[in-house]
């Protein structure tokens, strides 16, 4: 890299270029994501009489529900990333197996899945008619699973964010220099002392990100919660906005419920990047070679596969059921009805769209941020750049699609802009994804190579196509797939805004539920489902290459 | 690494954005000569399986016009889009408001009288709305799988106070029709011992949904043996999949009723053809669609005859009601008071 740089030196220096401010892009990022956000909570707010927001704070039941959110939020995410860290070692360690590539595939499904479908894979597994109770019976034992209750919420939130806290911890192992591991090999370093000293100084630079994401994802959580909670003592502020805006319309009231949830959320996730504080990376290249001294250890092969298998059944299982269930459906004549491919069009074209929109403010935000970082050494400042990027994760969509309806009213277009607008929203809701990705690595290269190409004037358009787009391609590729994927398969807003010609695959599913007809929609939530994997491969193939799997 | 590469990859990646971008480019409005008539409905309704299409077809076949549905998520995202719309809306109709949510609708003063003979309603209340027409009602009820409970309850009483009738799923009042439907029809049936009766049923209930969809997916999927629908869900069973495993169970005290009803918007362009919808919604072309694809029973005459499988179906002994007034004055007391027992 370094020598290709070099030669590149002459003819790049002779050439005139476009010199843009380094605070420029993020800010121009950043400007959009806050009017956006303040926007759509402002024109809730003046929507309507202020009157009894002050009767709104100081209620005994949204104390009790705020409480319960943070707690479920909490241990939820507690135990997705501590159960993903063992799993994301184990697959860092065997990186050659038949099968990880489709595996790591597989990761990537059920935070792409829609809510509802996986409420249904789930109760199949564990719910009281389930496949585990009625193996516990078959042996017979008289106790029963019972999901119902904070089980069932913490079982759907690991199903929905270990594998996605997985594939957002796996690529810090990539960016282990190879000095490490043979510097330890000679020191004859055991497997425990390597997660020590090597390892977790570089988890430490993604936990905090990753596990920030799943914790708002949980924080917001709204069905599942309502649902495998058993009921409403089990409720999250997300529900008591959704009654604000639904029932009771008072938009007032769920503007500052959204402001509330807001701020606790920048609270925590600003605690937690305080507490887990990003270490410096020992300097060396980046390499993904691995000449680590413990995997031949005795007993290592068997833990790690056995730990892969463990967490691959967990998550396999329920998807499983919804392939069972799908096969089982009427397939011919779901697969023959025109309307699904339509509306399949449809949702590819938000998901592209809302990919496009959430990488393109993602990498503005970034830039700006590692600029801040080592340009301008101010490192709190780009942690907070970053920070904000996450925060469109927890203004509930439903909050800013209100808002912004309510905005664009008097401009009359609404009807006919509904999917652009639902792309833009699905965009934002995203975007943390691109964030978190695709940061590190931008951040591990900018620290690499800044000095050598600020000496080279090496910048711009030419630092990212040279610089940085051969490290950060395979996260972005990534990112960009998992960006489309979530989108795909979102309901999310396109409800809210009503829907004319605009049909789209959730909202297709949905329609099939509503006419009674479940069979026919758990063939469609299959082809939701195959289709969210050919969309991430396709983008994943065409952006990170060949290689793109890592 | 020559320089007229980059320059080209660079064009197809503007190139391409800009693809991107007239895809995403709404179709500018081509001027009709047709008048269109814009309603607001919800979703179930607009869907290929709902009556909508039928709907569509059959009124632009007498009124060259053009009719145009949106359809919402449901009942109270209807009643929400209006007020948040107000006088902005570009609604000529609304369709499927029920009377737990007319009141508040009136209170928007978007909608206008719709000055018709009410015809016979099917419906066994007296109908006296000036602003809101019913198209169609139906009971909720508790359906139960026949194959997992044999003696299922014959009163709302014997459902409460049985403790080894079985579990049973509910939708949330707070973000759902029928989940509000069975808080009326609870309150309506005990009065003010209504909280004490939660709490008695609460340890019976295996969960609360979101919604409709996630409640019934339960039940089919076995989780519990009963769950809160609609009288007419048997039929839909009986009809597309000739099955009489799941049935309504009759209740002495009656059922609590939903009335599904139109109103017609203030000072719209197209108020004529507005009235000649209305005219059409009570007519027998639109209420013959009404049983086998919003699988609820017609509020006004029909021709053909209903399914065979509506004759099979729970006629409750007793409809039960609240005026909108009462539901809308007391509707937040109520739920305030179910949300205590519930999560005690």
């Amino acid at each position: 890299m370094d020598q290709r740089v070099a030669s590149l030196h002459e003819s790049l220096t002779g050439r005139s270029q476009l010199r843009v401010p380094g605070w420029l892009p993020g800010g121009l990022s950043l400007l959009v994501i806050s009017l956006i956000l303040f926007a759509s909570l402002s024109a809730l707010f003046f929507n309507a009489q202020l009157a009894s927001l002050t009767t709104t704070l100081f209620d005994p039941y949204l104390l009790r529900v705020l409480r319960f959110t943070l707690w479920q939020a909490s241990l939820s995410t507690l135990l997705s990333v501590l159960l993903a860290i063992p799993v994301a070692r184990a697959l860092a360690r065997r990186t050659t197996f038949r099968g990880r590539s489709v595996l790591l595939l597989l990761l990537g499904l059920p935070v792409a899945t829609p809510v509802i479908v996986v409420i249904f894979g789930i109760v199949e597994i564990y719910g009281n008619n389930g496949t585990l109770n009625h193996l516990i019976r078959l042996f017979g034992f008289s106790f029963q699973v019972n999901l119902y209750g904070l089980t069932g919420i913490l079982i759907a939130h690991l199903f929905f964010n270990m594998p996605l806290a997985v594939r957002m911890l796996l690529p810090a192992w990539n960016q282990i220099p190879d000095e490490s591991w043979r510097l330890a090999s000679q020191l004859g370093m055991k497997s425990g002392s390597l997660f020590k000293l090597i390892e977790w100084p570089v988890l430490r630079r993604v936990l905090p990100g990753s596990a920030g994401i799943i914790f708002l994802l949980c924080f917001a959580s709204f069905a599942i919660v309502l649902v495998l909670g058993g009921g409403p003592r089990a409720t999250t502020i997300e529900v008591a906005i959704y009654q604000a805006l639904r029932f009771d319309f008072e938009p007032s009231k769920a503007a500052l419920l959204a402001l509330i949830q807001l701020v606790i959320c920048t609270l925590t996730v600003a605690l937690l990047h305080h507490w887990l504080r990003a270490l410096p990376l020992s300097s060396g290249l980046a390499t993904t070679s691995q000449n680590r001294p413990d995997l031949n250890q005795p007993g290592s092969r068997l833990i790690d596969f056995g730990i892969i298998l463990v967490a691959t059944t967990f998550v396999a299982l329920p998807l499983l059921a919804l392939l069972r269930a799908g096969l089982t459906g009427p397939v011919l004549s779901v697969i023959s009805d025109q309307s699904l491919w339509s509306a399949a069009l449809n949702s590819l074209m938000i998901a592209i769209a809302a990919a496009g929109i959430a990488f393109s403010l993602g990498m503005a935000l970034l830039t700006t941020s590692r600029y801040l970082r080592f340009h301008r050494k101010q490192p709190n400042r780009s942690e907070l750049l970053e920070l904000s990027g996450s925060l469109t994760l927890v203004v509930p969509p439903m909050v800013i699609a209100t808002g912004l309806f309510s905005l664009l009213l008097p401009f009359g277009f609404v009807f006919d802009w509904g999917l652009v607008l639902v792309a833009m929203i699905n965009g934002l809701m995203v975007l943390p994804y691109v964030i978190r990705l695709v940061g590190p690595a931008l951040l591990a290269n900018g620290e690499h190579y800044h000095h050598l190409c600020s000496e080279l004037g090496i910048r711009g358009w030419h630092q990212f196509k040279l610089i940085d787009w051969p490290i950060i391609r395979h996260p972005a590729a990534f990112s960009m797939g998992l960006c489309a994927t979530l989108s795909f398969g979102d309901l999310g807003v396109v409800a809210l805004f009503g829907t004319h010609d605009a049909m789209t695959l959730p909202l297709l599913l949905y329609h099939r539920i509503g006419a009674y007809q479940f069979e026919a929609a758990s063939v469609t939530a299959l082809i939701l489902a195959l289709l969210c994997l050919v969309v991430f491969r396709v983008i994943d193939l065409l952006i990170g290459g060949r290689r793109a799997l890592h | 690494m020559n320089p007229p590469q980059f320059k080209s990859k660079r064009t197809v990646f503007i190139t391409s954005l800009l693809w991107l971008l007239t895809l995403l480019t709404p179709p500018l409005t081509v001027a009709d000569a047709k008048p269109t008539l814009t309603i607001y409905t919800y979703e179930s309704f607009v869907s290929k399986w709902g009556p909508g299409p039928l709907v569509e077809k059959a009124f632009e076949a007498e009124c060259s016009c053009d009719l145009r549905f949106i359809g919402l998520e449901d009942g109270a995202a209807l009643l929400s889009r209006l007020k948040l719309e107000g006088e902005r809306t570009s609604a000529d109709i609304v369709l499927g408001l029920d009377t737990s949510l007319t009141k508040e609708a009136l209170e928007t003063g978007l909608f206008a009288p719709h000055k018709m003979n009410i015809p016979e309603l099917g419906l066994s209340l007296p109908w006296d709305d000036a602003y809101f027409l019913p198209y169609d009602y139906g009971h909720f009820a508790i359906i139960y799988d026949t194959q997992r409970l044999n003696n299922p309850p014959h009163s709302m009483k014997a459902l409460i106070e049985n403790d080894e009738g079985g579990k049973l799923i509910i939708q949330d009042p707070r973000t759902s029709t029928p989940g509000l439907g069975l808080l009326l029809w609870v309150k309506s049936v005990f009065g003010t011992t209504a909280p004490q009766a939660w709490e008695k049923l609460a340890p019976r209930i295996l969960t609360v949904t979101k919604g409709w969809s996630e409640a019934y997916g339960l039940f089919l999927k076995g989780e519990a043996p009963m769950v809160l629908s609609y009288t007419t869900s048997p039929a839909y069973h009986m009809i597309a999949e000739e099955s009489d495993r799941y049935q309504a169970a009759d209740f002495a005290e009656g059922h609590y009723a939903q009335i599904e009803v139109a109103g017609k918007i203030v000072n719209r362009p197209q108020s004529k053809l507005a009235d000649d919808f209305l005219a059409f919604m009570v007519s027998p072309r639109f209420q013959d669609l009404i049983p086998t694809t919003n699988w609820m029973f017609p509020a006004g005459r029909t021709e053909k005859p209903l399914p065979e499988a509506f004759n099979k179906l729970v006629r409750p002994v007793r409809t039960l009601h609240f005026t909108p007034n009462e539901v809308t004055t007391h509707r937040k007391e109520w739920i305030n008071e179910w949300l205590h027992s519930m999560s005690r």
